[in-house]
C-alpha cells in the first residue's frame, strides 16, 4: 500500500489510532477497537464479576489471553501456594478462563507459556505491528517495542474490553523522543531510559504517548527496545512506541501466533507503512544523546531520581523548589542515604535481575557473562528470575543457570517475584536491593524495603562485589588478571 | 457508575507530591477478588507501623480527619500502575474527590469510572488551598460538578476543567460500558471490514 499524494503526513500513533476508531460522537471520547487484550489474575477478577452480573459472554475470546505472573510463587510449583488470598485469586483466574473460554498460561496448565505477560506477549508473536493492545496492567507499554499502540487499563476498561472489544479513549497527545550518537560499551537500553526519566521527570510524559528515534534506538535489538517502551510509563506516558523494522519483522516471523503464509505477505506490506511520515508533527519532543548516556542507577523513592553511577546522592539544600526539596529530603530518609554521598561501595543485601523490564534471555545472558566463573559476594542474596517458562528453558538450553547457581546465585521459577513482593519474594524491613524492574517506590519490594534501580549488568556486577559497583570498571579488572 | 454532583467536606490535606498507587494501596493488598474493605488499607505503610498500629503522626490517624471526603494532594498523584484498587481504596475510606495540579492518566480515568472526582487546579490555587488549610484545619470546600467550580471559604470560586463526557456520566451516574454496549451494529462493521 504506497501512500496517497498530498496526504497528511501521519505519525505511527496516528496511523494506529486512525485504523481503530469505530465510532467517534461529537464530544465523546473515541470508541477504538482494541486487536488485542491480555489478562493477568490481579486486576481481572472484578471485571470477569462485572460480565457475570451483565450476564454476557466475552466478546473475542479469541483476541483474549491470560497468564499468572503478579502472585505466583517462583520456587518449587509442586508445592501448594500458601498464601490463600494468592491461591484463591489463582484459582478464580482458572475458572473464569473455562467458564469465558479464554487460552490461559498458567501454572496449572500449558505450564510451558507461562510468564509475565509483557514476556509473553512478544514471545508467542501476539504482539504484532499496528495493532491495539490493552492489558489491566500500566507496564503495557512494553509492546509498543513492535510499532503497536499499546497501553495500561484499569479494571472498569478490562471489563469494558471484556464485553465489546472496544475501549472509550480521548485521543492523548504525542512526543517524540529522539536518542541521538552512540552508546558506549557496559551501557545499554535501562541506561537510556532512566537517563530520560532523570531529565524530564516522573511526570514528563503525562498525557503523552512517546515515539522513540534516532541511531541509538535503531541500533537496538527488539529485547532492548522493549526494555525502553516499558518505562515510558515511569516518565508518565502511558504508551511508548518505535516503528517496525527488519529486525521487528525478524523477531514477530515464524512465532505460534505470527501470520503465516499469504497472511504475512500481507501483513508485512501493512506494517511497512507503518513508519512516522516525513513531514508529520509531533506536541513535544525530548531528547537526550547517547553518547552521553552513563550506567545509571536511582537514589531515591521515585524513578525519576536517578543519576549517573559515579554520581554522588543529590543535596536538598542546594534546591531552591520548595515542595521538591521536601520531596527528596523524604526520599533520603526513607533510603537512609546523605546528601552528598557517593553509591559506589554501597553495601547492599540483595540483588534481583528479572521483571517484564529485564528478564529476557538477553538480559540474562549479560548477567552471565558477567558471573561466569565467579562467586557472587557472601554477603548479598541474588535472585535471577526469568520473565517466562521460555526464557527459563532456553537459558537452561545455554547453560546459564549452571553459572548462576556455580556463582552463588538463586535460578527461579518465571514470575513477577521481586518486582511487586506480592508472592512472598520480598525486602525486609530497612533492606537495599540493585533491582532491574521498575519502580522503586517506597515499599515497592516489600515494606520498608529500599532499592536501587540498575541494569541488569551493573546489577550482576553489584552481586559479584557485594557493593554497588559500575560494570565497567568491575569488567575492566577482569581482563586485567 | 456512581453519581457525582455536589460535595461539600472539610479537607484532608497531604501536600507530598507523586504519591504513587503504591503508597496509595500496597501490592500485597492486591489479592482481592472483590472491591470491598480496602478502604481500610489506604494508605497502609504510611498509616500503621510494623504491628499494625495507626501511627499518631500520619494525617489521616487524626481524628479530626475522620469522614472529610476531600482529598487535597501534591503534584502528580496517582502515578505508578493501573491498580483499580487506588480508588477503590480512597473511595472505600470515603474519599469523594481529590485536589491537585495534575494526576497520572490512568489513575485519572480509574477514578472517574467509580466516583471520585480528580479535581485540576492552577499552581497558585493549589498553593493557596494547601496555606488555607493550614491556617484553618476545618476549612471546608464545596465542590459543583454541573458548573464546575469549587467554593472557597472566603466566596471565591475556581473552575476546574472536566471533558464534557466525563462530566455527564459522572452526573447521571451513566454506564459506560452499556454506552459502547448499544453500538454492537458498528463494532460488528468495524470487524467485519478488518477481516
Ligand atoms: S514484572 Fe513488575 S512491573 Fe512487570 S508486570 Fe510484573 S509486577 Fe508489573
Amino acid at each position: 500500500m504506497a501512500k496517497p499524494q498530498n496526504s497528511t503526513p501521519l505519525t505511527l500513533f496516528e496511523k494506529i489510532w486512525n485504523a481503530h476508531v469505530v465510532a467517534q460522537e461529537p464530544e465523546s471520547p473515541a470508541v477504538l477497537y482494541i486487536d488485542l487484550h491480555l489478562v493477568h489474575e490481579v486486576t481481572s477478577p472484578q471485571a470477569f464479576e462485572g460480565l457475570r452480573k451483565r450476564g454476557i459472554a466475552v466478546r473475542r475470546p479469541d483476541r483474549t489471553f491470560a497468564t499468572m505472573d503478579h502472585g505466583i510463587p517462583t520456587h518449587d510449583r509442586s508445592l501448594p501456594i500458601v498464601d490463600e488470598l494468592a491461591a484463591k485469586q489463582i484459582a478464580q483466574l482458572e475458572t473464569n478462563c473455562e467458564q469465558f473460554d479464554i487460552a490461559l498460561y498458567g501454572i496449572h496448565q500449558n505450564q510451558d507459556k507461562q510468564g509475565i505477560v509483557h514476556i509473553i506477549g512478544p514471545e508467542l508473536g501476539l504482539t504484532q505491528p499496528g495493532m491495539t493492545i490493552v492489558c489491566g496492567d500500566s507496564h503495557t507499554s512494553t509492546h509498543g517495542a513492535f510499532g503497536a499502540l499499546a497501553f495500561g487499563i484499569g479494571t472498569s476498561e478490562v471489563e469494558m474490553v471484556l464485553s465489546t472489544q472496544c475501549l472509550l479513549q480521548r485521543k492523548p497527545k504525542t512526543a517524540k523522543v529522539e536518542v541521538t550518537g552512540k552508546l558506549q560499551s557496559g551501557v545499554g537500553a535501562k541506561d537510556i531510559i532512566l537517563g530520560i526519566i532523570a531529565k524530564y521527570g516522573i511526570g514528563g510524559g503525562t498525557g503523552y504517548v512517546f515515539e522513540y528515534t534516532g541511531e541509538a534506538i535503531t541500533a537496538l535489538s527488539m529485547e532492548e527496545r522493549m526494555t525502553i517502551c516499558n518505562m515510558s510509563i515511569e516518565g508518565g506516558a502511558r504508551a511508548g512506541m518505535i516503528a517496525p523494522d527488519e529486525k521487528t519483522f525478524e523477531w514477530v516471523a515464524g512465532r505460534e501466533f505470527a501470520p503465516k503464509g499469504e497472511d504475512w505477505e500481507k501483513k508485512l506490506a501493512y506494517w511497512k507503512t507503518l513508519p512516522t511520515d516525513e513531514g508529520a508533527t509531533y506536541d513535544a519532543t525530548f531528547s537526550i544523546d547517547a553518547n552521553t548516556v552513563e550506567p545509571m542507577i536511582t537514589y531515591g523513592t521515585n524513578p525519576g531520581m536517578g543519576m549517573h553511577i559515579t554520581d554522588n546522592v543529590p543535596d536538598p539544600a542546594q534546591i531552591a523548589d520548595p515542595s521538591h526539596r521536601s520531596m527528596l529530603t523524604k526520599a533520603l530518609a526513607y533510603m537512609d542515604l546523605q546528601p552528598g554521598q557517593p553509591l559506589l561501595g554501597k553495601a547492599v543485601d540483595v540483588v534481583f535481575i528479572g521483571s517484564c523490564t529485564n528478564s529476557r534471555i538477553s538480559d540474562l545472558r549479560l548477567a552471565a557473562n558477567m558471573l561466569k566463573g565467579r562467586k557472587v559476594s557472601k554477603n548479598v542474596r541474588v535472585m535471577i528470575v526469568p520473565g517466562s517458562a521460555q526464557v527459563k528453558k532456553q537459558a537452561e538450553r545455554e547453560g546459564l543457570d549452571v553459572i548462576f547457581l556455580e556463582a552463588g546465585a538463586e535460578w527461579r521459577e518465571p514470575g513477577c517475584s521481586l518486582c511487586i513482593a506480592m508472592n512472598g519474594d520480598q525486602l525486609a524491613p530497612g533492606q537495599y536491593a540493585v533491582s532491574t524492574s521498575n519502580r522503586n517506590f517506597e515499599g515497592r519490594q516489600g515494606k520498608g524495603g529500599r532499592t536501587f534501580l540498575a541494569s541488569p549488568i551493573t546489577a550482576a556486577a553489584t552481586a559479584l562485589m557485594g557493593v554497588i559497583a559500575d560494570p565497567r570498571t568491575v569488567f575492566a579488572q577482569e581482563s586485567a588478571h | 457508575m456512581a453519581q457525582f454532583n455536589q460535595l461539600t467536606s472539610k479537607v484532608a490535606p497531604m501536600p507530598n507530591e507523586n504519591i504513587d498507587t503504591d503508597q496509595i494501596i500496597p501490592a500485597r493488598f492486591l489479592k482481592v477478588t472483590d472491591k470491598v474493605g480496602l478502604g481500610d488499607n489506604l494508605f497502609a505503610d504510611w498509616r500503621y507501623d510494623g504491628n499494625g498500629t495507626p501511627k499518631p503522626d500520619f494525617i489521616l490517624n487524626n481524628p479530626e480527619m475522620k469522614r472529610r471526603a476531600i482529598l487535597l494532594a501534591g503534584d502528580n498523584f496517582g502515578c505508578g500502575s493501573s491498580r483499580e484498587h487506588a480508588p477503590w481504596a480512597l473511595t472505600g475510606y470515603g474519599f469523594r474527590a481529590v485536589i491537585s495540579t495534575s494526576f497520572a492518566d490512568i489513575f485519572r480515568n480509574n477514578s472517574l469510572k467509580n466516583g471520585l472526582l480528580p479535581i485540576i487546579v492552577d499552581k497558585e490555587t493549589h498553593a493557596q488551598l494547601f496555606s488555607l488549610a493550614e491556617e484553618d484545619p476545618n476549612m471546608s470546600l464545596s465542590v459543583d460538578l454541573a458548573s464546575q467550580t469549587l467554593l472557597l471559604p472566603d466566596g471565591r470560586q475556581v473552575n476546574f476543567p472536566i471533558d464534557g463526557f466525563s462530566k455527564a456520566c459522572l452526573l447521571n451516574g451513566v454506564d459506560e460500558i452499556g454506552y459502547v454496549l448499544n453500538m454492537d451494529e458498528k463494532i460488528k462493521a468495524f470487524e467485519a471490514a478488518q477481516a
